[in-house]
């Protein structure tokens, strides 16, 4: 499958380097191997880059507030020790992506900018509340989960720095998962209030993970360019039903219904039929409008504008360092010329 | 038994296993648990203050960096709980969740507000010098699972104290504004050193004297550190670290303090109260 020819720019103006680097390019994506930060790429192919790496990047960190929101009221230790430690790895997440993106000649700061002014996307699905604790078990099995289902694939995405920055990710991941499966699971054998809790939390997530995938094919003008270039490889349908399909078993191990009347196995497929989305809820959010989209970005611009002065002191600490090595350095230079 | 025979393989003292040891017959003595008590107690509180930084740092290394140190503190304070519970039949979570303000023994230190970045540094710095030569000391204790605990939380500390080092002097050396939060950081937190340093008391209570107990109990000899003897290394780093950052060494007088005793500062019931909230809703329930 060869890229679109409207991803290069037009004949006329290609010089003979840039022919040769389209060749290539295009060499590289149809062998399946990597494109890599010095190698030549179209325009298109890097800003689309950098908006879905930043993007995603943006999402792990906005996605730490939901469940920060519960470290510190965790009802046991050991759960309060994992919740942290997921929190930790999601900002982790943030930093290898930041940097996948920045081998593509964005600077952090410049992307980050974007998010705390609310320039930038991010996953919807953080614009949601977490009123209960279950919602720690909703947020790892369900948008973790489709997470997994949407990054497993990237871990072969064409541009290599973002690629083996998702195998990493992926791993962590599919830790959050289990994690909060667990989570539902020890509430489900619970007490009739925990059982109930985890029914009503399932009941609020279910619909806004499978809109994570995105709206469907035919409203998702971007997707066919993306798969194209291999940086994605299965379409956000395609997607969502694996993630569905995963689910219904999983979920009858927990003992929870997952809140769909029309979801049924079909024979014929061999998939899970599921009743149709509200889409309008999915764009209202996207557009601003969700439970929370103004308290995320604030809370993380609030961070940034209070830890200003810290960042300003360890600039200014590292330039007297490197200012005090230069001197001693001319100064040993000195004492032996002198010698 | 030679002190080297003494030390329990390290890294493998997990709260966990420490539960399946005690599933298998291990107790606490009476004097042991007390002890364990208050170290876990100061461990989980502290712990408790770190997590409240994420997703507020400064910077998103810092978020991690914050997030691992309470990681690693809360790790000791459910390994020494644990260990304490196993004295009363309780779990850590029930020693955790299921006391009330005073019941807990930690130190007033850990349980002030995080501050700005530069209170918690401080704060961190002088529990890092503490937790270092405490934990240290510890490793040699005749009780195997207190040297256990230790020898793993000393190699965590040892990261924890390099972390507030450094940025005390990027802190004290950088800006003007950040010299003077640094200083007003150190002058907040110094009050509630001394206390650190003050004898265990061998008794839970204060006596109807108001004796609180200055001598260790003859039950924890050579398996309890006697903190007093640990001052002398804290005047001997933090001082030289403080002028070393072009700083001023505080000479605020000491607060009276009595963590140990079940005295706390006027932060801690909030905290509590936030950490217990749901647990206490449902009694009995497992997570
Ligand atoms: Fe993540
Ligand atoms: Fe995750």
């Amino acid at each position: 499958m060869a890229a679109p020819a409207e991803a290069a720019p037009a004949e006329a103006e290609m010089s003979a380097e840039d022919e040769q680097g389209l060749a290539r390019f295009l060499e590289l994506i149809e062998s399946d191997s990597r494109v890599e930060p010095t190698d030549w790429m179209p325009e298109g192919y890097r800003k689309t880059l950098v908006r879905q790496i930043s993007q995603h990047a943006h999402s792990e960190i906005i996605g730490m507030q939901p469940e920060g929101n519960w470290i510190t009221r965790a009802p046991s230790l050991k759960r309060k020790a994992i919740l942290m430690a997921k929190v930790q790895d999601e900002a982790g997440h943030g930093l290898y992506l930041y940097s996948a993106a920045q081998t593509l000649g964005t600077d952090r700061d410049t992307m980050f900018d974007q998010l705390i002014t609310g320039k930038a996307k991010y996953s919807s699905i953080f614009n949601y509340l977490t009123p209960t604790w279950a919602d720690m078990g909703s947020i790892g099995w369900l948008v973790d989960g489709a997470a997994i289902c949407n990054q497993v694939p990237l871990c072969r995405a064409s541009y290599g720095p973002y690629g083996r920055a998702m195998v990493r990710i992926c791993k962590e991941e599919s830790f959050h998962q289990r994690q909060g499966f667990e989570i539902l699971l020890s509430l489900m054998n619970g007490t009739d209030a925990q059982a109930k809790m985890a029914q009503e939390s399932v009941n609020r997530w279910y619909a806004p993970a499978l809109m994570m995938f995105g709206p469907p094919d035919e409203d998702s003008p971007n997707s066919k360019q993306s798969m194209a270039w291999k940086i994605k490889r299965f379409s956000n349908d395609e997607l969502r039903q694996r993630f569905v399909d995963m689910l219904v078993p999983q979920a009858e191990i927990l003992g929870v219904t997952l809140p769909d009347p029309d979801l049924k196995f079909n024979e014929e497929t061999g998939h899970y039929d599921f009743g149709e989305l509200d889409w309008s809820e999915f764009y209202e959010v996207l557009k601003g409008n969700g439970q929370a989209n103004g308290v995320r970005v604030a809370r993380r611009r609030a961070a940034h504008e209070n830890g200003e002065w810290v960042r300003e002191a360890a600039r200014a600490y590292a330039d007297k360092q490197a200012a005090a090595a230069a001197t001693a350095a001319a100064l040993t230079a000195n004492e032996t010329v002198a010698a | 038994m030679s002190v080297k025979q003494r030390q329990a393989p390290t890294g493998i003292m997990t709260p966990e296993l420490i539960e399946s040891e005690i599933a298998g017959g291990l107790v606490a003595t009476d004097a042991v648990a007390t002890y364990a008590l208050g170290l876990g107690d100061d461990a989980l509180i502290l712990a408790h203050r770190l997590g409240e930084w994420i997703a507020n740092g400064p910077e998103l290394e810092e978020d991690v960096a914050l997030g691992n140190i309470g990681l690693d503190i809360l790790g000791h304070a459910r390994s020494f709980l644990t260990y304490a519970g196993s004295a009363w039949g309780k779990t850590e979570d029930d020693l955790a969740y299921f006391r009330s303000e005073p019941e807990f023994r930690c130190r007033q230190l850990f349980e002030q507000p995080i501050g700005d970045f530069a209170q918690t540094i401080a704060r961190q710095l002088i529990a890092s010098v503490y937790f270092d030569s405490l934990y240290r000391a510890l490793m040699h204790s005749t009780d195997p699972t207190l040297a256990a605990i230790a020898a793993k939380a000393t190699k965590e500390v040892d990261y924890h104290l390099d972390h507030s080092t450094q940025w005390l002097l990027r802190l004290g050396l950088g800006t003007d504004e950040s010299a003077f939060r640094m200083q007003r950081g150190l002058d907040a937190m110094w009050p509630f050193v001394d206390e650190l340093y003050r004898a265990e008391p061998h008794r839970a209570e204060p006596a109807p004297s108001g004796e609180l107990g200055a001598e260790l109990s003859a039950q924890l000899e050579g398996i309890a550190v006697d903190p007093r003897a640990l001052r002398a290394e804290f005047d001997a780093v933090v001082p030289r670290l403080i002028v070393d950052a072009g700083l001023t060494v505080p000479k605020a007088s000491a607060a009276r303090g009595g963590g140990r005793q079940g005295i706390h500062s006027e932060a801690f019931g909030p905290l509590l109260a936030e950490m217990q909230v749901l647990a206490r809703q449902h009694p009995g329930a497992s997570w």
